[in-house]
């Protein structure tokens, strides 16, 4: 495999460190003038999204992981595991197990695409679009002429996830929620 | 990341206003003061020996009376200057364009504007006093405070540099290093961890200060005496705002000793996995001939500039940093 000096360290580059696979943020040069330089640098640990802060005497590596982020399509889970299919034609299947789909869980569709990401060929991570579209399956009864504003409520969407909605939102509805704030956006479609 | 084929200047033409600006009041300051501007060269035959100064290589045709095909870019005109004062030059400064190898950051262009001086007859004391004259008249910024190195690493560091054993330095740079990834990096390594990550962090909120005394293993070419049954360095530097600004010393005129220092810093670079660097004979024939007793100082410019407009990187006051030079 090959490896990563810390000249070549730049924001995303995957990196092992420790044994885990580790995504760069940021990379600073510090080096008192006389003295060792070093570089101050910001990691993102892929298993467990923890951001490390760790420093290197300038001009050691670090070996590269074998991480890929791949669009697949979401197809079923069997209880243990989530699987997905990858979108290039391929067919390829891959099995995500809980510890990999739980920041996506409550947003996956079935036949919608997420971003899956590879550790040595096996999910690691799944990661939802930005926005997605769900339907509502349970809120308390919408009251239709209140489109302006005021106050909000709890709905319960397709997938099991829980968002705060306007009041004239309605079961049935079709929402566009933003997954990385889980908050709702707009409604796309009335039920 | 900037890209590469970006033809407009990183610094805005404001800042270029402001470092012609800099310039001319640096030339009033050591005019005023009977200081003579001088140039030396920056190529040269020589490199410098310390562990961690990397030169940029050149090479070139030989001419007639040298057969020379290689040289180095210089780190600072400092052997140069050195011959100059040993020649009976007098007080002497110079605005130097340096060169280090493998330093980019936010404080960091491998190609840097340096400000060095010497003034024969003058202590460090002496000197300290004048840079602060130089850069708080430029800055408007308060009296510098003195901390000694082993004080600022008490303080800020809770770590006394002379009485810590190599164990237990390496066990307080974990936090920074890793677990079991401290090792290896030696006593003075160690140190400098603190003092790049404790220290200059904690000088960012401190008046702008002098650190002197420092250990006699990180004396370069300063003298050396005991203070309080230590042996320090008659060196110093300045942190204003936590941004490291000059480093000066109270010079070493002992060639012999120089010499010595010279070969032990090519045996660190030998351990290091370093390449050794030629020892530059005619600066200790220099030293050997007689320079007057001296101090001096290499300030770095663009960081000067920094502060004065007070913007957060490098670039910003360097019109083309490496990547788009």
């Amino acid at each position: 495999m090959a490896s990563y000096s810390t000249n070549e360290f730049r924001s995303g580059l995957k990196v092992l460190l420790d044994g885990d696979p580790c995504a760069i943020l940021e990379n600073e040069f510090v080096k008192p003038g006389k003295g060792q330089a070093f570089n101050r640098v910001k990691l993102r640990n892929l298993t467990n999204n923890r951001v490390w802060e760790r420093t290197f005497k300038s001009g050691e590596s670090l070996e590269a992981a074998d991480v890929i982020d791949q669009d697949m399509e979401y197809l079923y889970t069997d209880g243990e595991f989530w699987h997905f299919m990858m979108t290039d034609g391929s067919f390829e299947q891959h099995a995500a197990d809980q510890k990999a789909v739980a920041d996506a869980l409550k947003w996956l569709k079935e036949q919608d695409v997420y971003t899956v990401t590879l550790y040595n060929g096996a999910p690691l991570s799944v990661t939802p679009p930005n926005f997605v579209e769900l339907e509502v399956v349970e809120t308390d009864p919408g009251m239709k002429g209140d489109t302006a504003q005021g106050g909000s409520k709890p709905a319960t969407l397709s997938t099991g996830a829980v968002v705060s909605v306007p009041l004239f939102i309605t079961i049935g509805d079709v929402l566009k929620v933003d997954t990385r704030s889980g908050e709702y956006v707009n409604r796309v479609k009335n039920g | 990341m900037t890209p590469v084929g970006q033809w407009q200047p990183t610094a805005s033409v404001a800042a270029l206003r402001e470092r012609a600006g800099q310039l001319a009041y640096l030339r009033s300051f050591f005019d005023r003061r009977g200081v003579l501007e001088t140039e030396t060269p920056v190529l040269g035959r020589h490199g410098v020996t310390d562990l961690n100064l990397d030169s940029v290589g050149a090479s070139f045709e030989p001419i007639s009376g040298s057969p020379a095909r290689s040289g180095w870019l210089q780190t600072s005109p400092e052997y140069h200057m050195k011959r100059l004062l040993a020649a009976g030059s007098g007080p002497i400064f110079q605005v130097f364009r340096a060169f280090r190898s493998g330093e980019r950051g936010s404080r960091h262009n491998p190609e840097f504007s340096l400000l060095e001086w010497y003034r024969p007859g003058f202590t460090d004391v002496e000197l300290m006093a004048e840079v602060a004259e130089l850069v708080c008249g430029w800055l408007g910024c308060e009296q510098p405070q003195t901390l000694t190195y082993r004080d600022a690493m008490m303080r800020f560091a809770g770590v006394d540099p002379f009485a810590v054993s190599e164990q237990e330095l390496e066990q307080r740079c974990e936090r920074w290093l890793g677990a079991g990834h401290a090792f290896g990096l030696g006593r003075d390594g160690w140190l400098d961890v603190l003092m790049s990550h404790e220290v200059e962090v904690a000088l960012r909120d401190q008046p702008p200060t002098f650190i002197t005394a420092y250990p006699a293993s990180q004396a370069a070419l300063a003298r050396i005496s005991v203070q309080d049954g230590i042996e320090v360095a008659h060196r110093f530097e300045l942190y204003v705002a936590g941004m490291e600004l000059c480093n000066g010393y109270w010079e070493l005129t002992d060639a012999d000793e120089q010499r010595q220092r010279f070969l032990a810093d090519n045996d660190a670079r030998k351990r290091a996995g370093k390449p050794e660097m030629p020892v530059d004979g005619a600066l200790l024939s220099a030293l050997a001939a007689g320079m007057p007793d001296c101090a001096g100082v290499a300030l770095g410019l663009d960081r000067l500039l920094m502060l004065r407009m007070g913007v957060a990187t490098i670039a910003e006051v360097v019109a083309f940093p490496l990547e788009i030079a």
